[in-house]
């Protein structure tokens, strides 16, 4: 067979499995490929591998227990799945967060944008091939974690935010520890920026490859970076303020193609503006209490609730139903990755199998909120 | 436990709808004639229950309407009551920023909702997902197979009646 051309190419197609162990998938996730040769007919992707039954969980555990689970979903941004539970149930009991601790959520909230997406933006790298922005990238990221070490204790699972403020106040050095970290986050930022970004290899791996249209984008409920990139400028934090995001100036990133590209690039660019928004919060923080008062057990009252907020990887939504007691009745998390992905068979169909890996990695799924 | 001496909480939650959303509401009554809509919050989000044969002409109009626009199917979430099973469908109009619920009440003991993947595409991993934890049936969907649980998998893990602590699998 060995150079020789398959006379009936059309008929050689052949059943490709990739993963769940594959190092692009970046978790446990499998497609089941159709190939001709190179170029991908068909495929089927399948997910379930990490499915731990989170919501069914949530049900059997007192609500602060829960912030615990949420922090399992999407674990590369613990901090913004914290945050979008505890203002599910704030919102419910109508419970009103001090001013301090809404500053503390957002410089987090945003410290951890920036981690995801440094993360993403290594891997991403590693996907196209290059492996030297990986380890920039995971150099800028491992400050942010030992930012959020110093603030919680843990580097990853912090369950900080607690409902109705968090868990106790910043660490005394914590000014200090944030005046060394900006500048040099900025400088790994613009590092990366400048090494990857507009790489002429890296470009031609990824622009136009994996390219979808707005109303298809918007059809698959796309949100997030993903959507931006399709040219919506749609962001959870401009269209439907919540915390004290109105209190800061920042943009949103819109790309124009909607290609792998531009998915990176949007990123890239949101990385800027939540340093801002940091800096921001920084200078205008002023002291007070962390902790809404009076209420050591949550039990709101009987209702259900949907609260939506910006993820690093897009809209997260929390419907929770609260029957009165001390344990959620039913807890429905909509993760932005499950419906990004959800378009996969689409985009990598009629394209070449090292460019699936790209249009994967461009999505920046994280299997944990996918199959909760 | 420790909820000794502990008060359940008295006071009811306001639910006064915004200006935005009052206009939504009205919105919706006026483009939905014709169909069964019992419209009211949740909580200072509009919703509207409907009967689950109009769910995909509601939806259509809904989707289509330039008063609404509801592009986007943002959620799909199945609720277990025990005496009913409740489809709540959130949809977000990006254009006129607004988001909508939709309920629709199934029988417990048989479930079953018309599919909406030939409006979203977005519809079918949830379906899929639904049908999973919750047994509901989606008339018209391309393909109910297993999405997170694996294939033979018995019961449906969502409902109450599924046990879970006890519940050991290997």
């Amino acid at each position: 067979m060995l150079g020789q051309a398959p006379e009936q190419s059309q008929n050689l197609d052949i059943l490709m499995n990739m993963g769940p162990q594959h190092p692009s998938t970046h978790g446990v996730f499998r497609m089941l490929l159709r190939v001709d040769g190179e170029v991908v007919v068909d495929a089927e992707p399948h997910i379930g591998y990490l499915h731990r039954g989170s919501e069914k969980l949530a049900e059997g555990e007192q609500y602060h227990q829960v912030v615990t689970l949420m922090d399992r979903l999407d674990y590369i941004a613990n901090f913004n799945n914290e945050w979008a539970f505890c203002r599910a149930v704030e919102k419910l009991m109508g419970l009103e967060v001090p001013e301090r601790a809404e500053y503390i959520r957002v410089i987090l909230g945003e410290l951890n944008r920036v981690a995801s997406h440094l993360l993403f933006l290594g891997t991403f790298g590693l996907d196209a091939g290059a492996m030297t922005p990986v380890m920039f990238a995971f150099r800028g990221r491992e400050r942010i974690q030992a930012l959020f070490e110093a603030v919680s204790g843990a580097r990853m699972m912090h369950n900080y935010f607690h409902i109705g403020g968090v868990k106790e106040d910043l660490p005394e050095n914590f000014h200090a520890l944030m005046d060394k970290l900006m500048p040099e986050l900025r400088r790994d930022v613009e590092e990366c920026d400048k090494l990857l970004s507009f790489n002429e290899v890296f470009v031609a791996r990824t622009k136009g490859v994996g390219g979808i249209d707005r109303d298809t984008a918007i059809n698959y409920g796309w949100t997030g970076p993903c959507l931006r990139a399709c040219g919506v400028n749609y962001d959870v934090r401009k269209a439907e303020p919540y915390s004290v995001y109105q209190r800061f100036k920042f943009d949103v990133p819109v790309g124009r193609d909607g290609d792998s590209w531009e998915r990176y690039f949007v990123r890239v660019r949101e990385m800027y503006e939540s340093l801002s928004i940091v800096e921001q919060a920084m200078k205008s923080m002023s002291g007070g209490p962390v902790m809404a008062v009076g209420r050591r057990l949550i039990r709101p009252t009987k209702g259900d609730v949907y609260v939506r907020a910006e993820n690093p990887r897009g809209e997260i939504g929390v419907y929770l139903v609260s029957d009165g007691t001390d344990k959620p009745y039913r807890i429905k998390v909509r993760p932005p990755s499950f419906c990004n992905l959800s378009a996969i068979g689409r985009l990598i169909k009629d394209t070449y199998v090292a460019d699936a890996v790209i249009i994967l990695g461009s999505l920046d799924i994280v299997l944990g909120e996918v199959d909760r | 436990m420790a909820a000794a001496g502990h008060k359940p909480e008295a006071q009811a939650q306001t639910r006064t709808l915004q200006p935005r959303e009052l206009e939504l509401t009205s919105i919706v009554i006026r483009i939905l004639r014709g169909y069964r809509v019992h419209a009211g919050a949740l909580f200072d989000r509009v919703q509207i229950e409907i009967r689950a044969e109009d769910l995909v002409s509601v939806c259509r109009i809904l989707k289509d309407d330039n008063a609404t626009r509801f592009k986007t199917l943002l959620c799909v979430a199945a609720v277990d009551y025990k005496d009913k099973i409740q489809m709540v469908y959130t949809l977000l109009s990006m254009e006129w920023e607004y988001t909508l619920a939709i309920k629709v009440d199934l029988p417990a003991e048989r479930p079953e909702a018309p599919s909406l993947t030939g409006l979203w595409h977005a519809a079918d991993w949830y379906e899929r997902e639904a049908h999973d934890l919750f047994g509901v049936n989606f008339t018209g969907h391309p393909g109910l197979k297993p999405l997170l649980l694996y294939e033979g998998f018995e019961g449906h893990p969502g409902l109450k009646s599924f046990p879970f602590h006890e519940y050991t699998e290997f």
